[in-house]
Order: C-alpha cells, then sequence, then structure tokens
C-alpha cells in the first residue's frame, strides 16, 4: 500500500462556503482549491473561520450554503463517514486518542472480531514505514510525547486510507525541533503525491512547507496565492489588515502613567494544572489607569498570565504582586463566572463569597444587584430570576455589574465581548475605560486583535510563554504573536 | 490438619458469590461505570433463587440471573438513556430491591422453605490432595464456573475488539466514538453483564450456601466486591485473588471458633469491612477507568 | 397488585393503615410523629452534604455512632437533668461528626467514594453496637443483648404526658429551621450550596475553597446523624440495643430528596415518611402485609424523582472526590 497515491488534478474543493452560527456568521463565501500532491496552507487569526472550514470539509459540520467536493466526488455532507470514506482524515487540535490503552490498541480500534496484537502490530509498523513516521508499539499513549501522539493520529488517519490529510494547528504545542521534523515530513509526504492542508497561524511554517496558501480573515477569503515569491509581511498584512488604530477609529486611551504600581511582576514563572510550564520569566509593572492589552494566540500560555495576574493561580517562581480589589470577567462566563441556576441576586453575591463572614443580608444585596442592573442597562424581569433565562449579553453585563461595583484596583478581563452585539460591545469597552479613568488597573485579552489595539495604551504580546512588550502598532503586535521577527 | 483445610474450604465457599460479581463489576467498571446497585442485584437474585429452586437448580440460577439482570436494565436505563446520576440511581435500586425482597420474603404465607444447598462436585483425584483437596475441588459446581469466569473475562477484555471497545469506552469515550464506536451500546451490555453476575451471585448465596433466604443476607457484598474489583486492580486475576482474600476475611468466623482464639464474633464480622476501607485507600484510583463514576458531558 | 395478592381486601389494608398513621391520636403523636424526629434530623443533615455535592449514605452509622456516644454519656453521667441531656446529645453530634469525619478524610486523601465508604461505615457501626451491646455495655444481669437504661436525669422530657412524643420533636423543629437560616441566609450556607451548584464558579467567581466547604458539609451531616442517634436513646429508647434504627440512615435518603433538599420541605416529608412506615407497621399488625413495603415505595418515590430529572435545578454534581480533572475541576 502506498501511502497517499498520487493524485493529480484537485484534491478538495470547497466553494462558496456560508456558514451561520446563529446571528453570527463564521463563513462569507468561502472558498478553496487544494491541489493533489501539494501543501495548502490555511491561514487565519482566531476566530476567523479556518477550523470551522475545515470541519466542513471533514464532514463534522453542515454548510448553509456552498458545496464541498472531494476527489472530484460531490459530498452531501455533514457525514464524517462520508468524508472519511472518500479519503480525507483530519487530525485534530485536541487529539482523540485514549490515554490509558497502547499505541497499537489506539490504533486498532474501532474494528471487529478476534484482537490479534501481532497482526495489528504489523500492520502499524507497515502504516508507519510507508508513512515514514516512527511509532513505538504496544507503550501506553499516556507516556507518549504530544509529538509522538500526533504521529499516531496521522498513521492512524493513513490506515484508513486518507489521501488528504488536514491538520489542524499541529505545532502549536511543539517544540521547535519537533516542528522542524514534522514540516519536513509534510514535504516528504507530499513529494510521493499525497495532499495536507495545514492550518496554522505561524507565517513561517508556511513560507517553510506550504506550496499554496489561503489567507482567511472573518470569515472570508481574503488571498490565495501560491507560496512562492510571498514575504511575510504581505502575509501579515493579509491576516491582520493595515492600520495601527482600531476599527471604530477611537484612540486608544490615554492613562496616568505616572500612577502607582497595582500589580508587580518579576521573573515569574506559569504553569497550568497538568504541570506544564506555560508562561516563562515573565516581568511587568502595571500601574493605575493602564488599559494594558494582552495580544496572543491559542495556546501562547496568555491564559495562564491571565489567571496568575487574576490571583486564581500561584506562580511556580519568581514573585507577584496583586492589589486587593480583583475584578475578574473570565473567558467561559457560563461556566466560571456564574452559576446558571441561581438568581441574578444570588450570583451577584458570588463576588466575595469566599471571604465573607456571618449574615447576608438578602435585601441589601438584591438592592446592590438593582443598582448593578441598572447601572449597566442588564434587561432581566428582576433580580430574583435565574441567571440563565438571561441572554449572552445580559449575562455579561450581570458579571461585569458585580466585579466593577465599588472600589476595584485591578481589572482583569479574559474576552470580555465574546457572543456580544455591538452595543454590548461597546458598553463593555466603555465600562472598562471608565475603570482605568477611575484609577484601576485593566488588563485584558481578546482574541480580536482589533480589540485589543483600541482600547490598550500598552500592549504585552505572549509568545510560546514569554511576555514582551510591543509598541502599539498593528504590525508589530501582529507579527510579534506568529513569532515574526 | 482438619482445621486448616475447613476454613480453606469455607473461605472458597465464601469468596464463590463475591467472585462472581466481581468480575461482573470488573466489566462494568471498565465501562465506566460504578454500579451501587451491585447489591441490589445479589438480593434480588437470591430471593429470585430461592423462589425457583424448588424447581431445580438449573431454574434457580436462571431466575437469579434474570432477576440481576433486570435491575441492571434500569439503571442502564437511568443512566445511559437518561443521563441521570450513576451513584444516586444505583443507591434508589439497591434499597428497592431490598425493599422489595424483604416486602415478597416476609409475604410468603407458606412456611420457610430450606432448600438443600447444591451438593460439591468433586473433582475424582485432585480433591484427595491434603489440606487443599477438598477446598479447591470439592466445591458446588458454581464455585468452578466463577473461576473459570476469571480467564474467559480477561481473555475477552484483552483479546476482542469488542473487549477492546469497552476499555476505551471506559477510559475517553469521546475518542471511542471518534473511532466509530456505539458508546451507549458498550454501556448498556457492560451494565447488562455485570448486573446479570451478581444477580448469579445472589443465587449462589442461596442455592450452594445457605440453602435458604433471609432479609438482607447480601449484607454488603456488592459493596465489597467493588472493593474487590479495585484491590484487584480492574483485572481479572487480580480481581480472583481479591475475592479469595475477602472470602477468607468472611470465613475468617469459623477459623477463630475453630481455633479457639477469644474474639469477640461481631468484631471479627467487621473485618471484611474495615478491610473494604483499607483497600480503597491504599490502593489508589490511579488506575481505575478515567470515566469511572462520570456521569459524561 | 402485590398486596391484593395477600387476599387481604383493600378496604382492610388502606383502613389498618389509615388508624395506624394518623388515624388515631395515639398512632399520629406516639407513632407517626415521634418517628418523624430522627427522618426530619438525619434528612436535614443528608440534605446539607447533598448540596455541597457529598454524597453521604453513611446516615445509619452514623447515627448509631450518636447513639453509642449518647447511652455512654447517659449511663455515666449525673450532672442534673439539663445538663446531662445535653452533654448526651452533644456527645452524640460529635460521635456521629467524627464517624464521618473517618469518611471525609479518606475522601480528602486518597479519593475514596464517600458512597462506598459511609456504606461501609454503616456495617461497621452496626457490628460495633453488637459487639458492645453483647459485651463491655451489657445489661448487668447479661441475658439481654442491650445496655442498661440510662438514668431519668439522661432523658429527654415528654411534650405530651401519656404520650411517647417527647423534646426531641422541638429540636428537630429547631434544627430544620435553623438549617434553613444557616443555609439560606449566612455566607457558610451560601458557599455550601454554590459549591454544590458549580464548583468552578464557586472557585474562580467566588474564591470559594470548595474542598473544604466539602469536608465540612459531610462533618456537618455526620454531627446531624449522631445527634438523631442522641435524641433516639435520650427520648425513646433510653438505651442501646441491636436493630436500634430501623433503617432511618436510608430512608433519610428518601426524606431529603423528596423534599428537594429544602430543610423546611423536609419536615413535611418526614412526616408522610413516617406516617407512611408507621401505617405500614399498622398494615402489618392489622392485615398481615409486610412493613417492609414502606422502603420500597420509598426507593421507588427515589426512582421516580430522579428519573424525572427535573432535579438538575436543585440536585447539584456530585464533586468527583479528590481528583483533578482537566480543568481543575475537583
Amino acid at each position: 500500500m502506498t501511502v497517499g497515491a498520487a493524485v493529480d488534478g484537485v484534491a478538495l474543493q470547497l466553494r462558496g462556503i456560508i456558514k451561520r452560527f446563529g446571528a453570527v456568521t463564521a463563513l462569507d463565501r468561502a472558498h478553496l482549491t487544494v491541489r493533489g500532491g501539494t501543501v495548502h496552507a490555511l491561514v487565519g487569526e482566531n476566530g476567523a473561520g479556518k477550523s470551522t472550514l475545515m470541519r466542513i470539509a471533514a464532514g463534522l459540520e453542515t454548510v448553509d450554503a456552498g458545496s464541498v467536493e472531494l476527489f472530484g466526488r460531490r459530498a452531501r455532507g455533514g457525514s464524517v463517514a462520508e468524508s472519511a470514506a472518500s479519503g480525507l482524515g483530519m487530525v485534530h487540535q485536541h487529539l482523540s486518542l485514549v490515554p490509558a490503552l497502547t499505541t497499537t490498541e489506539n490504533f486498532a480500534l474501532g474494528r471487529h472480531g478476534l484482537y490479534r496484537g501481532d497482526a495489528v502490530g504489523a500492520l502499524l509498523a507497515r502504516t508507519s514505514a510507508d508513512a515514514g513516521l516512527s511509532i513505538t508499539p504496544d507503550v501506553p499513549v499516556s507516556e507518549l510525547s504530544i509529538v509522538e501522539q500526533q504521529r499516531l493520529e496521522i498513521v492512524k488517519a493513513l490506515a484508513r486510507g486518507a489521501r488528504i490529510l488536514v491538520l489542524d494547528e499541529p505545532t502549536a504545542v511543539l517544540a521547535p525541533q519537533e516542528v522542524q521534523d514534522l514540516l519536513s515530513w509534510i514535504r516528504r509526504f507530499a513529494a510521493r503525491g499525497g495532499t495536507i492542508v495545514l492550518v496554522t497561524h505561524k507565517l513561517r511554517e508556511v513560507i517553510a512547507v506550504a506550496d499554496d496558501v489561503t489567507v482567511l480573515r472573518r470569515g472570508a477569503v481574503v488571498l490565495t496565492r501560491a507560496v512562492a515569491g510571498a514575504s511575510e509581511e504581505a502575509l501579515a498584512d493579509a491576516i491582520f489588515g493595515q492600520g495601527a488604530v482600531g476599527p471604530n477609529g477611537t484612540q486608544p486611551s490615554s492613562a496616568a502613567p505616572n500612577g502607582d504600581v497595582v500589580v508587580h511582576v518579576d521573573a515569574m514563572d506559569v504553569s497550568d494544572l497538568r504541570g506544564v510550564t506555560r508562561i516563562r520569566a515573565a516581568t511587568l509593572d502595571i500601574r493605575r489607569g493602564e488599559i494594558v492589552g494582552v495580544a496572543a494566540v491559542e495556546g501562547s500560555g496568555h491564559r495562564e498570565l491571565m489567571l496568575a495576574v487574576a490571583g486564581l493561580r500561584a506562580p511556580d517562581s519568581g514573585r507577584l504582586v496583586l492589589p486587593r480589589g480583583i475584578a475578574f470577567v473570565p473567558a467561559d462566563r457560563a461556566r466560571d463566572a456564574m452559576i446558571p441556576e441561581f438568581s441574578l441576586t444570588e450570583n451577584f453575591a458570588l463576588r466575595g463569597a469566599g471571604s465573607r463572614r456571618g449574615v447576608i443580608s438578602w435585601p441589601d444585596m438584591t438592592q446592590r444587584t438593582r443598582a448593578g442592573i441598572a447601572r449597566f442597562e442588564v434587561v432581566a424581569s428582576s433580580p430574583a430570576a435565574p441567571a440563565r433565562s438571561l441572554s449572552g449579553g445580559n449575562q455579561q453585563r450581570l458579571i461585569l455589574a458585580r466585579e466593577l461595583e465599588g472600589d476595584v484596583d485591578l481589572v482583569v478581563a479574559d474576552n470580555p465581548t465574546r457572543g456580544l452585539d455591538a452595543r454590548g460591545t461597546r458598553f463593555v469597552h466603555e465600562q472598562l475605560r471608565a475603570a482605568a479613568a477611575r484609577g484601576a488597573a485593566v488588563v485584558m485579552h481578546s482574541s480580536d486583535l482589533d480589540e485589543v489595539l483600541g482600547l490598550a495604551s500598552r500592549v504585552l504580546v505572549v509568545h510560546h510563554g514569554t511576555v514582551r512588550e510591543q509598541p502599539v502598532d498593528r504590525d508589530v503586535v501582529g507579527r510579534a504573536m506568529l513569532g515574526v521577527e | 490438619m482438619i482445621e486448616a483445610s475447613a476454613f480453606l474450604e469455607a473461605a472458597v465457599r465464601t469468596a464463590t458469590p463475591l467472585l462472581l460479581a466481581a468480575a461482573g463489576e470488573t466489566v462494568c467498571e471498565r465501562a465506566g461505570v460504578i454500579n451501587i446497585g451491585l447489591e441490589g442485584c445479589i438480593i434480588a437474585g437470591a430471593f429470585a433463587a430461592f423462589v425457583a429452586g424448588p424447581a431445580g437448580t438449573a431454574a434457580g440460577y436462571a431466575a437469579a440471573v434474570g432477576a440481576g439482570l433486570a435491575f441492571g436494565l434500569m439503571l442502564a436505563l437511568f443512566v445511559v438513556a437518561l443521563r441521570r446520576d450513576q451513584i444516586i440511581t444505583g443507591t434508589a435500586l439497591t434499597m428497592l430491591a431490598l425493599g422489595t425482597t424483604g416486602t415478597l420474603f416476609r409475604a410468603r404465607a407458606d412456611a420457610v422453605l430450606v432448600h438443600a444447598t447444591e451438593g460439591p462436585l468433586t473433582v475424582p483425584l485432585l480433591s484427595r490432595i491434603p489440606i487443599v483437596g477438598t477446598a479447591f475441588f470439592g466445591q458446588p459446581a458454581i464455585t468452578y464456573v466463577a473461576v473459570v469466569m476469571v480467564p474467559i473475562v480477561a481473555l475477552w477484555l484483552y483479546r476482542t475488539h469488542a473487549g477492546l471497545s469497552l476499555r476505551a469506552v471506559g477510559e475517553a469515550p469521546e475518542a471511542a466514538r471518534a473511532a466509530g464506536i456505539h458508546v451507549p451500546l458498550v454501556v448498556t451490555g457492560a451494565i447488562a453483564f455485570g448486573s446479570a453476575m451478581g444477580g448469579l451471585a445472589g443465587g449462589a448465596l442461596v442455592l450452594a450456601q445457605a440453602g435458604t433466604f433471609a432479609e438482607g443476607m447480601s449484607a454488603g457484598r456488592g459493596f465489597l466486591a467493588i472493593a474487590i474489583v479495585a484491590l484487584g486492580r480492574w483485572r481479572p486475576w487480580g480481581v480472583l485473588l481479591a475475592s479469595v482474600v475477602f472470602g477468607a476475611a468472611m470465613a475468617f468466623q469459623f477459623a477463630v471458633q475453630a481455633l479457639g482464639w477469644n474474639l469477640r464474633y461481631e468484631l471479627v464480622l467487621m473485618i471484611p469491612y474495615v478491610l473494604t476501607l483499607i483497600a480503597l485507600s491504599l490502593f489508589r484510583r490511579g488506575d481505575a477507568p478515567a470515566m469511572l463514576g462520570r456521569t459524561e458531558g | 397488585m402485590m398486596l391484593l395478592e395477600q387476599g387481604a381486601g383493600v378496604v382492610r389494608i388502606l383502613d389498618a393503615f389509615w388508624r395506624g398513621s394518623v388515624g388515631t391520636s395515639s398512632a399520629l403523636i406516639s407513632g407517626t410523629l415521634v418517628r418523624a424526629v430522627p427522618l426530619t434530623v438525619v434528612g436535614v443533615g443528608i440534605a446539607i452534604a447533598f448540596r455541597a455535592g457529598v454524597f453521604n449514605i453513611g446516615g445509619e452509622g452514623q447515627l448509631l455512632a450518636g447513639a453509642i456516644a449518647a447511652t455512654l454519656t447517659g449511663l455515666n453521667m449525673d450532672a442534673g437533668p439539663a445538663l446531662t441531656v445535653l452533654a448526651a446529645l452533644v456527645m452524640a453530634a460529635i460521635a456521629g461528626a467524627a464517624w464521618a469525619g473517618v469518611a471525609a478524610l479518606l475522601r480528602a486523601r486518597f479519593g475514596v467514594l464517600e458512597v462506598i465508604s459511609t456504606i461501609m461505615l454503616n456495617f461497621i457501626a452496626a457490628n460495633l453496637v453488637s459487639y458492645l451491646v453483647r459485651g463491655p455495655m451489657q445489661e448487668p444481669t447479661h441475658i439481654y443483648p442491650q445496655t442498661e437504661l440510662i438514668a431519668p436525669v439522661a432523658r429527654l422530657p415528654r411534650l405530651l404526658p401519656q404520650t411517647r412524643l417527647h423534646a426531641g420533636a422541638l429540636i428537630a423543629v429547631i434544627i430544620a429551621i435553623a438549617a434553613w437560616w444557616v443555609m439560606t441566609r449566612t455566607a457558610a450556607g451560601f458557599r455550601l450550596r454554590a459549591a454544590g451548584a458549580s464548583a468552578s464558579a464557586a472557585r474562580t467567581a467566588g474564591r470559594i475553597d470548595v474542598s473544604r466547604v466539602a469536608a465540612m458539609a459531610l462533618l456537618t451531616s455526620g454531627a446531624f446523624a449522631g445527634l438523631a442517634g442522641g435524641i433516639e436513646v435520650a427520648g425513646v429508647t433510653f438505651g442501646l440495643y441491636e436493630n436500634l434504627s430501623p433503617g432511618y440512615g436510608f430512608s433519610a435518603i428518601a426524606v431529603a430528596i423528596l423534599g428537594r433538599l429544602h430543610p423546611l420541605a423536609i419536615l413535611g416529608s418526614a412526616f408522610v415518611f413516617a406516617a407512611l412506615e408507621t401505617g405500614a407497621l399498622g398494615m402489618q399488625r392489622d392485615a398481615g402485609v409486610p412493613s417492609v413495603v414502606a422502603s420500597a415505595i420509598e426507593a421507588m418515590a427515589i426512582l421516580l424523582v430522579v428519573g424525572a430529572g427535573a432535579w438538575s435545578r436543585w440536585m447539584p454534581r456530585r464533586s468527583v472526590g479528590a481528583r483533578v480533572s482537566a480543568d481543575g475541576a475537583a
């Protein structure tokens, strides 16, 4: 069996794809043409629609309009089995392996009859040899490095007859040398006739390994061209657009640059819950009245930085000095910021619940909730209504009302406008600016770089665990986020 | 020594229902479900065997399996189809089984039937071996069935794709689904097998040990079985070993009498339960299937 | 149905049930209400634990631990009526908390499922009682497996003369109200409810130490069950013997769930279940229907509630032992 039998012509063709999730248009007449035997890079910011587009190709999502063709055959869509049978194999960002089982067992998952370890092992050895990827047999997957797990996923897909492989952000969690190995492999695979779609936001990889590149921005294709002759700067421009100022033209707020230092960080390391170090030797100061924007792509470690600055994750080493009054607006509000079954008043009471003593005066709390609801214009029937009865936008308003009540020294906000409409977004921005004007330090992150740049007076870029300040300039920040010098 | 032989024989006999239930529970837990209703399956099986016993041993065991299966399917309905919490549902089912069997037993107007217990099925030559002969080879047929279940379960778990699928479901159901495995079906099958074995264990209690029924005679064996599975590291052969240990602990009361030790009977009865706590504590759940006890999503 | 197969007329059965539970004043006061006391106290304790996401099935054992402590105190202490009773009840609560504490420790330290450990502790406690009443604590003549009766100073006073209704009933009502008040009006109660409803939100938004809250809930739950045991000894049995509890620990689970984990509603559901069980005894006495049918009905009630599933609103998610999952929810 030859891996990735040579294919001429078009391997994958997506035309006029429109995909909506509720009121949000994720893909707006997106298109993609992948020639057989090539490496095609699909790039864009977080939220640009890259993953959604490929999930459609893999049959994990349906389309509202448009067509999918695999190797010349039109797909009905929405069926994983169909696209797999047509020869598309996808290696997801979050791997789907069973950690407790061995490589051989994971490889064999989903078949029937007697499990003959030898036969399966032989097939694994053959497939991996063909593909040029070494896999250690009979080792628990939990003991494998991420690289090896990734290789196993690829070999699994190939064994199922995949002729076109979609790799979704495969290098996000790899070390530089491992990245090199993977890129070399991709080149070799294509040279032997295989087809690869590489979803990434790392421009250096694109230049190094891809034949063609398609750039998505806000769900639409802004650029499709051959990679030969393209420069990183030009690609970065396509990804981020131009200009140094936010979309609504407002200037970043000018802070009181000589305010007291509210957050002091010195050579701080922070690891995630699995013990992996995500932030290395971060050193920074944040002063009153500043709005510090954190610009980073998924997986860079910015989540751990935000949690540490919010006081929810203790650093492994280094020094972290935080003020007392901290307001935190987490990214996943339904899970981390509120209790859907509780009333608005009870959700309001969550803040400070950990250290509160004695009796709760619910009339007072209700009064405070009412005031907060009024101030932040939360649309709700009454403070006694359950929080889940509110729309997403109003839930966020409630959370802001709770967190920004009273004297706050530090506001940490992670994607605070996610799921909000324009009005809600504007409101959140006003509140953040107002908090800064009142003397709080604000640290905010958004997957939307424009939003960050529109608000921030300073920008910190987190890339692969390192935190570095950058000037408030779109091009510079964009490149720093991608690790481009 | 006669005493040692008698104790060993009692230990193996006592271990039989434990082993049956634990073997079934191993499969069930490997699929990610902890069956708190196992105790209910056992008592239900015991009662069914008691009722059907007069019609013959085979009928008794068949009824026992059926009764256990019935409770297991109820658990599957709540846990798989309705996605309710395993623990609460299991607890309720155990309470239901205990209450129902107690009610039905007391309601039987006819005199309490005492069956002759199943006689030993002695293996010709081997049972002559001194000390261990009768203990291992002079047991009722059901004991041999229980022991044979161990390699069968082991083979099934590790040498078939079905077993592999089940193990995958208990560790990472999303990955299993991605590989095309029908997760709800696998979980239901696992629960069914585990509860059927639990019923069978109850049948063994009545038909091969006590000869009669008493309210609450399961005496926590369902939970002991769960501890045995943990102690055996969710591996069939480990479970076999752990069952013998617990069987010995339960049979210890006879050894005490025979040895003439001055240990209070009630304190000796505590031993299996204390052993359970120790086993569950010392043997960390790191080896447990990752999804054990969790309702998905 | 099952009952009809008994050959007793339905009317006769229902009549026996009615008279046995609430139909006569003696049944109502000396039967149902007295039985409702431990069901309430244990039930409230279980509700507290369940609300925090801790599944305490060990009410039975914790009750017995409290009964043992109360008996010991009642037999060996004489500090006047008020103090002795108080001491007995306090010791009972402490014993119950300690018994639950074993499970709490195993849960926190070793990740042992509290469902299993509390049930094991039930069996251990039952055997412990058997041992004590046949051994060290047996009454002087060494004939019966029970202790001496505790002195009158250690007994709870009667509320109504000529009945079995004792001051424990007042304690039960006060406890239920107090628990409701603490749960809904204090910061600690709020922490409990929040931790059980959403551990992640409690941790992140509330900065609540969820593990600590869960452990305290289990201890409190044990204290309540122990107190119930003490009340039974000081108010009803006046001594320790086997089968002192006809399954109160388990019935209380049904009481708690059907009371939707609300202490005031539990007063009501405890009454209903007490009537059910007392009536069942009446049925057994007068119509030959086994009283154990009550527990079957209770279990079915739980299943109905579980099946209906509408409880996601007031029944928290179970906190999974001491393990840390990928997103840190423990």
